[in-house]
């Protein structure tokens, strides 16, 4: 049994002409000005598949110009998995991609540095000082490992958020860049049953995560069976320059079979063309040309297309995900994916301004609706992001949860069928019989079985907006649970085999 | 046996069953027989109606009370268990005026002049007779005159008045003159109900008392007849 996610009626932007035009445009990129490449191994894969291969720096740091050919890049993507499982440690909460079923789930996503408390305080007003009212008031904090583990157990208990992708980059003084993979990943493992997923900051440090997740997930042969993690891997810096560094992890990754996203994330207006067309042909010739690699390295590989698309601002250049232009990149980019058969990791649910509120949920909506829509695998980002990508908040994640519960039912599939049909009309000539003609007593069965929405959960009774705070309880109930902690014997078997992990993460 | 059968009324209040082919909450009852069957059959067995009210009808709905305040009930099981008591309240109606036994308080409930809206009087009129109510239900679109001769001749202790547009609420204040040029307004507790009235309105026009929706009708048509008969 795996999460279902929402099954969804797929929105076309794109007619299938213009994806097929966008397809040729992104082949014509890759041979084109072609691709930069500063790591000597993928030149030399590339080179060995029929690619050019231009050294273009000489005297500098290694550099290559790769033109790929088309049939390169078609024959390679052609041999990516169409269905990726993303496993987890409790197996009903695996996730099944399929590339050609348009089935969304929903997951967190960024690395943001800051985390943003919340605390309801009273304040009493100038006008009439008997009225006190209770304002939120925001504090920024930097990202922990004991945040992070605060995140993973919201992710347990919220129901509509399907995979646990690290939330916040952890900060603690002892956290170094060569034990904080293994922390990053035990934390969020121990804290959540679902996928968890995430970057990997050193690329040393792969085989000891790769150990303890075969050590959690019962050895090498049932982490191949059950992957309960999978990596990120940004290996294109757009506009088309594969980095070194990222470049050899998806390298290495791809050898170990363990799934991995490749994800780009050009910015419309600065690293990428601002308009529609060019934007989506570049995005999609450095997916391709990293899903490519993954398979000269591996064929098989269990990849993930990875559409991360954003859109400069005009006041500062920095992302703004908010702006309209943002949802149709992404709904064009889950097209594109569709139209290789590849599932999609694709990107929904984030805003631009720094505190939840008004601007947090109209702008997270636009996305998690009209993305959703279009039927993505994967929607990432969708879970407490706020100020673009650097900040996530664990009661805007709440209230995620529930404008995402009624996203998956906002775009699930019509269920009209002559049984459905039949028994309608039942109902109607009963009810019409009736002396109050009212329909309300057949509500009974739909209100049981959770295929009627609900009021708005966090809804206020007075002529106070009390969402966040009603939020607020609610994350405090759950954070009170007890935690979904992995065994205690396969935790002592974990810090015996894999070096870097903090001895107070011990349960 | 007369235990076991109460048990089994209560137990189909809670459930929300009127008859045999009703669903309840619980999966798995079609076919099991509903409070009409079971009150009837608690009649033959001559389990007395005083007792079908209080240990069947009452316990049960003190139950499903209570889940609705615990939110474990939704408006319409509270409705479906209200309706099986209204059925059974019919179905006792010959045995207790036999008996001598007077319901609670008898209601006429309408929807003004001009007004054929008709949701809100109909859900609070299925409540009512789930508290033990005898209602009579006029409908909707109601001449001040038809009230006012209704209140005559049926003598109820109370009048429920809905209207749903602004325009027709003024309605409720020409019925509440009718009823005083008729001489009946004394007679009768008026309270008033609908999306566009509120306390102050209902005050504004003379009425009684105001429910904005159908449990808060129950409940000030409750302290009005605890306070008539204080």
């Amino acid at each position: 049994m795996a999460r279902q996610g929402v099954l969804v009626e797929p929105y076309h932007r794109l007619k299938l002409e213009q994806v097929e035009q966008l397809h040729r445009a992104s082949l014509a990129i890759l041979t084109d000005p072609g691709v930069i490449c500063f790591n000597r191994q993928a030149a030399e894969v590339f080179g060995d598949h029929g690619a050019d291969v231009l050294s273009i720096n000489p005297g500098g740091a290694p550099c290559w110009l790769l033109k790929i050919p088309g049939t390169v890049i078609t024959d390679a993507v052609q041999s990516a998995p169409k269905v990726v499982k993303l496993g987890a440690r409790d197996e009903n909460n695996c996730l099944i991609l399929d590339g050609h079923e348009p089935r969304v789930r929903f997951a967190s996503g960024s690395e943001a540095n800051n985390w943003l408390d919340m605390d309801m305080e009273a304040f009493v007003s100038k006008r009439s000082p008997d009225t006190e009212v209770e304002f939120p008031v925001f504090k920024v904090e930097k990202g922990t490992v004991d945040r992070l583990a605060r995140a993973a157990c919201l992710c347990e208990h919220l129901d509509s958020w399907d995979s646990f992708l690290r939330t916040v980059n952890i900060q603690d003084d002892d956290i170094t860049d060569d034990n904080k993979d293994v922390n990053k990943f035990f934390t969020s493992l121990n804290n959540t049953t679902k996928h968890v997923m995430s970057g990997l900051t050193e690329l040393s440090q792969l085989s000891n995560v790769v150990r303890m997740a075969q050590t959690i997930a019962g050895g090498e042969d049932r982490l191949r069976e059950n992957p309960i993690i999978s990596f990120i891997t940004c290996i294109v810096k757009s506009p088309l320059q594969l980095v070194d560094d990222t470049t050899q992890k998806a390298i290495e990754i791809a050898r170990s079979g363990i799934p991995l996203v490749i994800s780009s994330s050009p910015q419309g207006g600065s690293t990428a063309p601002i308009g529609e067309d060019g934007m989506v042909a570049q995005v999609n010739a450095e997916i391709l040309v990293g899903i490519a690699l993954t398979q000269l390295i591996n064929k098989g590989t269990p990849v993930l297309y990875g559409s991360v698309p954003s859109r400069a601002r005009m006041d500062d250049l920095c992302d703004t995900y908010g702006v309209p232009e943002f949802s149709q990149y992404n709904v064009d980019c889950v097209q594109m994916a569709r139209y290789y058969g590849l599932p999609c990791y694709s990107t929904g649910g984030v805003s631009d301004v720094k505190v939840p509120g008004i601007q947090a949920s109209v702008e997270r909506l636009f996305s998690h609706i009209l993305v959703a829509l279009a039927g993505p695998q994967y929607i990432h980002y969708a879970f407490g992001l706020l100020e673009r990508t650097n900040t996530f908040c664990p009661v805007q994640a709440v209230l995620d949860d529930a404008h995402i519960d009624m996203v998956k039912r906002f775009v699930r599939q019509p269920i009209v069928t002559a049984d459905r049909i039949s028994e309608s009309l039942k109902q109607i000539r009963s009810v019409m019989g009736t002396p109050d003609k009212l329909y309300i007593l057949f509500v009974r069965r739909a209100l049981r079985s959770g295929e009627i929405t609900l009021p708005y959960p966090f809804e206020g009774k007075d002529m106070v907006d009390e969402a966040l705070f009603r939020a607020q309880n609610r994350m405090d109930e759950i954070l009170s649970l007890p935690p979904s902690h992995i065994d205690k014997q396969v935790v002592d078997r974990v810090f015996q085999e894999v070096p870097g992990l903090l001895t107070r993460l011990r349960n | 046996m007369a235990e076991d059968i109460l048990a089994l009324i209560k137990e189909n209040v809670i459930q929300g069953r009127v008859t045999r082919d009703d669903e309840g909450f619980d999966e798995g009852l079609v076919g099991q027989a509903g409070v009409s069957e079971l009150a009837k059959e608690a009649l033959a067995q001559g389990v007395s109606s005083q007792d079908i009210i209080k240990l069947g009808l009452s316990e049960g709905m003190d139950i499903v009370g209570q889940k609705f305040e615990a939110k474990k009930y939704y408006l319409p099981d509270m409705l479906a268990s209200a309706k099986a008591v209204g059925a059974v309240m019919e179905i006792l109606e010959p045995y207790l005026t036999r008996s001598n036994i007077k319901p609670k308080g008898k209601i006429i409930m309408a929807t003004v002049k001009g007004d054929f809206h008709d949701i809100g009087k109909n859900i609070v009129s299925i409540l009512l007779r789930g508290a033990g109510y005898m209602v009579k239900d006029l409908g909707n679109d109601i001449d001040p005159q038809v009230i006012v001769a209704a209140v005559r001749e049926e003598k109820p202790q109370f009048l429920g008045l809905s209207a749903l547009l602004t325009s027709t609420m003024l309605r409720m204040k020409d019925t509440i003159q009718a009823l005083t040029e008729g001489g009946v307004r004394d007679k009768v507790k008026v309270i008033i109900g609908g999306v566009g009235t509120s306390e102050e309105f209902a005050q504004s026009i003379g009425a009684d008392g105001y429910g904005a929706d159908g449990f808060q009708a129950v409940r000030v048509v409750d302290k009005l007849n605890t306070s008539r008969k204080d």
